[in-house]
């Protein structure tokens, strides 16, 4: 936790000598305390006083990476228990699992999936982010199945699971340039597991039965001065896979305990037993409660859509939520006979809108005035969607320049506005669009007159 | 050092509210934990489950489950008791979707006459839902009060517009339940808790509705405001929030695009009905991981998951 005013001050000399700057040690303290000034204008601090310090500016919870370049991740780095408190950082990740005993039609169906389920959502790519490869025994399928999966062509970073260390190695020398996430050390193999996982800083996954057990083989790691860690919230049940998972958070931001201040990984596929909708429902209580990455039996839209809008909202900044700058876009090319559609500046909104006038290939202008960031029923609600926002924004554009067209498209949702925004824009024609943006491409190619 | 499991403490909790009567009536709220970290304490009576059917056939639903209910959906006793025997959930909620003026505008005396057909029909207790349009249901549910008298269902819902009416008439003079509806609000929610509670309406009769909305669509909104409600309840011991709550999941999943576009429409997502399940179980489970003690869903199989879901978490 970041030390007060007090616990500085206690560690200066306190002398008042001023070469800080500062009339007094406390003085001085106080304004370190609150970040405006840097512990190193004290020239008399002492080595211990500085050590304590710094320990108490790392983070309690630990930022990783995996992976090489474009398949490069970053996990943990937590500051809160709950997102309204300031916000989550690092969202998780999904893996896929693959194994040496499945038969190859199953493997090639799983890339097949994973290749197939690769889209943009507001901005944000998604996509199956790790190949989770497990070693059950027949390690010239092993070394198959990774090379396969590596000549896939598939963008994803690798997690060998996999406790065999000779095995290991040669899974090493195959992938190793690409920073795979290592799985996992035990109390039995933990020492030579550091070994491998040390030169290249790759991130080790711990396993235990149990938390006291994981507790204290995170702490005999630690000795071997290695904090690359991803902790393994066991499988032994859904219940206490959940409360791990909630343990190892709230030990390190709550107590303060960075033994267990590492990311998490969740073999939800084991918990699910084979089970599809199972394994969403898991997927997103771990996607909402700290789990790090996420290991599922395979990828489809079924378990995309849901999984990757959700993980897309809990770790937006409740602060800053997402907008677009209000103007015209123009989409398809339109032209000087091209209709005006009207949305909001909240960038949900705006990207599903724009996503669907881009599906229907009609040529339109869109735009979205200042709407205070809100999606329209909200931002209708709040007054700041109305007949006359709208009409001001069309006059104060150069959009009646662009266009002879005088149709304009408004969301279903707020039909109401129908008249007000005609009474504010003499000579335009409004027109009421459905609710839903998803039917926009089939009510714009029906639509008389502006083809 | 060693392991000490993390405890977390709190002074309030959520109220406890009957729903129905006889042998299927059920418990909701009672915890004074967040959801699941048994932990930390008693986690209450668990999340209830209901399923949706609606007093009009439902032609907007995906044809597998108009499939699935045959011609039970045209008429709702019928569909009531097949639900019952078939799926059991926790509830059933009968949705007036037919009251609607903007839609067939049926007459609060046709609905009632329903509504009752329907609670003899079957032993689970009921929630029945209103239209959103205010002025309609504050006649509707005032009248469906009145012939359900003895049920104890649960009217979904009052808003800060027509509060007053339809909880004095639905648990003052009828002894029913009423769910206080807010727009995703902290604050907004206590308002409308302390404006009922004005009306002597007490808590263990109140259940809220805070907002609701499909994953992928504003649902951090929902999540982080149900958080901090809980947060309030548990830990500041504040009784105006300390209400269990109920999200109809179903009655966004299924309009949102993931749940809605047919597989003509976008053929690369593939089923459209394992969508919406799937759309239906993340939401559920997101509202539930926060807070939420009652959820409605539409599919049978999405129910179904979510009790094997609730059970291993037990
Ligand atoms: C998240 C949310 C909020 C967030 C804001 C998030 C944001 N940035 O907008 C917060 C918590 C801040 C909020 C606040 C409020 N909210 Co609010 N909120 C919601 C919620 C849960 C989801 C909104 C959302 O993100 N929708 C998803 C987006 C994508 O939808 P959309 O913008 O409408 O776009 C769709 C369509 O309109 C259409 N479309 C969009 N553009 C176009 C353009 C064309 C041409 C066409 C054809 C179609 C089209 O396509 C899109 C996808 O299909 C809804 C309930 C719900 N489930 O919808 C309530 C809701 C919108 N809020 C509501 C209210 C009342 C409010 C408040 C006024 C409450 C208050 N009294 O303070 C405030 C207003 C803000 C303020 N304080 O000033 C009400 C509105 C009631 C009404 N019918 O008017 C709702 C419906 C909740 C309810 N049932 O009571 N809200
Ligand atoms: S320089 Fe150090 S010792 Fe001198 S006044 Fe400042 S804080 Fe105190």
């Amino acid at each position: 936790m970041a030390m007060t005013g007090l616990d500085i001050y206690k560690l200066t000399p306190k002398t008042n000598c001023k070469e800080c700057g500062f009339p007094t040690c406390m003085a001085f303290s106080m304004k370190v305390a609150a970040g405006g000034v840097e512990i190193s204008k004290c020239p008399h601090m002492s080595e211990e006083a500085m050590a304590k310090l710094s320990e108490s500016t790392t983070p309690l919870m630990k930022a990783v990476s995996f992976g090489q370049g474009e398949t490069e991740y970053k996990l943990g780095g937590e500051t809160v228990l709950f997102r309204h408190e300031k916000t989550f950082v690092n969202r998780n990740r999904y893996a896929v699992l693959f194994s040496d005993e499945m038969p190859q039609e199953q493997i090639d169906a799983k890339l097949a999936n994973m290749k197939n389920v690769h889209y943009v959502r507001i901005g944000e790519e998604m996509k199956v982010e790790i190949a989770a490869l497990q070693y059950t025994g027949n390690k010239a399928s092993y070394l198959a199945l990774i090379n396969k999966v590596k000549a896939s062509g598939l963008k994803v970073a690798y997690m060998l699971v996999c406790e065999d260390l000779s095995v290991l190695k040669e899974a090493l020398s195959l992938v190793g340039d690409e920073k795979p996430i290592v799985f996992g050390a035990t109390k039995d193999n933990y020492q030579e597991m550091v070994g491998l996982a040390k030169d290249s800083k790759l991130l080790l996954g711990v396993k235990a039965a149990g938390l006291e057990e994981l507790y204290e083989l995170v702490e005999n790691i630690q000795k071997l001065d290695y904090k690359e860690l991803l902790l393994d919230t066991g499988i032994a049940s859904v219940r206490d896979a959940f409360t791990n998972a909630v343990q190892i958070r709230r030990t390190a931001l709550k107590e303060q305990d960075r033994t267990f201040g590492y990311p998490s990984v969740v073999f939800i596929n084991e918990l699910a037993k084979g089970d599809k909708f199972m394994e969403i429902a898991l997927a997103s209580l771990f996607t909402m409660k700290y789990g790090s990455i996420l290991v599922l039996e395979d990828m489809d839209y079924a378990r995309a859509l849901p999984l990757y809008g959700l993980r897309q909202n809990i770790f937006t900044d409740p602060q800053k939520p997402m907008r677009v700058e209000p103007k015209f876009y123009p989409i398809n090319n339109p032209g000087d006979n091209s209709p005006v559609l009207i949305t909001v500046d909240f960038a949900l909104t705006y990207f599903i809108v724009s996503g669907e006038v881009e599906r229907s290939k009609v040529p339109t202008w869109l735009g979205n005035p200042d709407a205070g960031g809100y999606s329209v029923l909200t931002a209708w609600a709040a007054g700041k969607l109305s007949g006359s926002v709208i009409a001001k924004f069309i006059k104060e554009s150069d959009i009646e320049s662009k266009t002879k067209c005088r149709k304009l498209i408004i969301p279903g949702r707020v039909a109401v506005l129908k008249a007000d925004i005609e009474d504010g824009l003499p000579g335009w024609e409004v027109i009421i669009g459905p609710d839903e943006a998803m039917h926009l491409p089939k009510f714009l190619r029906t639509m008389e007159g502006i083809n | 050092m060693a392991f000490k499991t993390s405890v977390q403490k709190y002074s309030g909790n959520v109220c406890n509210l009957e729903l129905g009567t006889g042998e299927k009536k059920i418990s909701l709220g009672g915890q004074n934990v967040i959801p699941f970290y048994s932990f930390d304490g008693d986690t209450g009576s668990g999340a209830k489950i209901g399923l949706e059917i609606l007093d009009i056939y439902p032609d907007n639903w995906v044809d597998e489950l108009k499939n699935l209910y045959g011609s039970a959906a045209n008429n709702a006793a019928e569909w009531a008791r097949l639900v019952e025997e078939k799926y059991s959930p926790d509830f059933i909620c009968l949705r007036l979707v037919g009251a609607d003026p903007n839609g067939l505008n049926k007459s609060v005396e046709e609905c009632a006459a329903l509504a009752i057909e329907v609670a003899k029909a079957v032993k689970l207790p009921l929630v029945i839902a209103g239209t959103q349009n205010h002025e309609k249901d504050l006649k509707l549910f005032e009248k469906v009060a009145e012939v359900l008298e003895g049920y104890n269902v649960l009217l979904l819902a009052a808003v800060e517009e027509n509060y007053k009416t339809i909880a004095a008439a639905g648990v003052t003079a009828y002894k029913h339940k009423v769910a206080a509806e807010s727009s995703v609000d902290i604050n907004l929610a206590k308002q409308l808790n302390i404006l009922i509670n004005q009306l002597e309406v007490k808590s263990e009769n109140i259940v809220m509705h805070v907002g609701s909305a499909a994953v992928g669509y504003g649902f951090e909104y929902v999540a982080s405001t149900i958080d901090r409600i809980r947060l309030a309840a548990l830990g500041q011991n504040d009784k105006t929030l300390q209400m269990p709550i109920i999200t109809p999941v179903s009655f966004d999943t299924w309009n949102v695009k993931e749940g809605a576009s047919t597989i003509e429409d976008t053929p690369e997502w593939g089923d459209q009905t394992e969508r919406g399940i799937a759309m239906e179980i993340s939401t559920a489970v997101g509202v539930i991981a926060a807070g939420s003690d009652a959820v409605i869903l539409r599919h049978p199989r999405s129910a179904q998951t979510i009790r094997a879901f609730l059970g291993k978490l037990i």
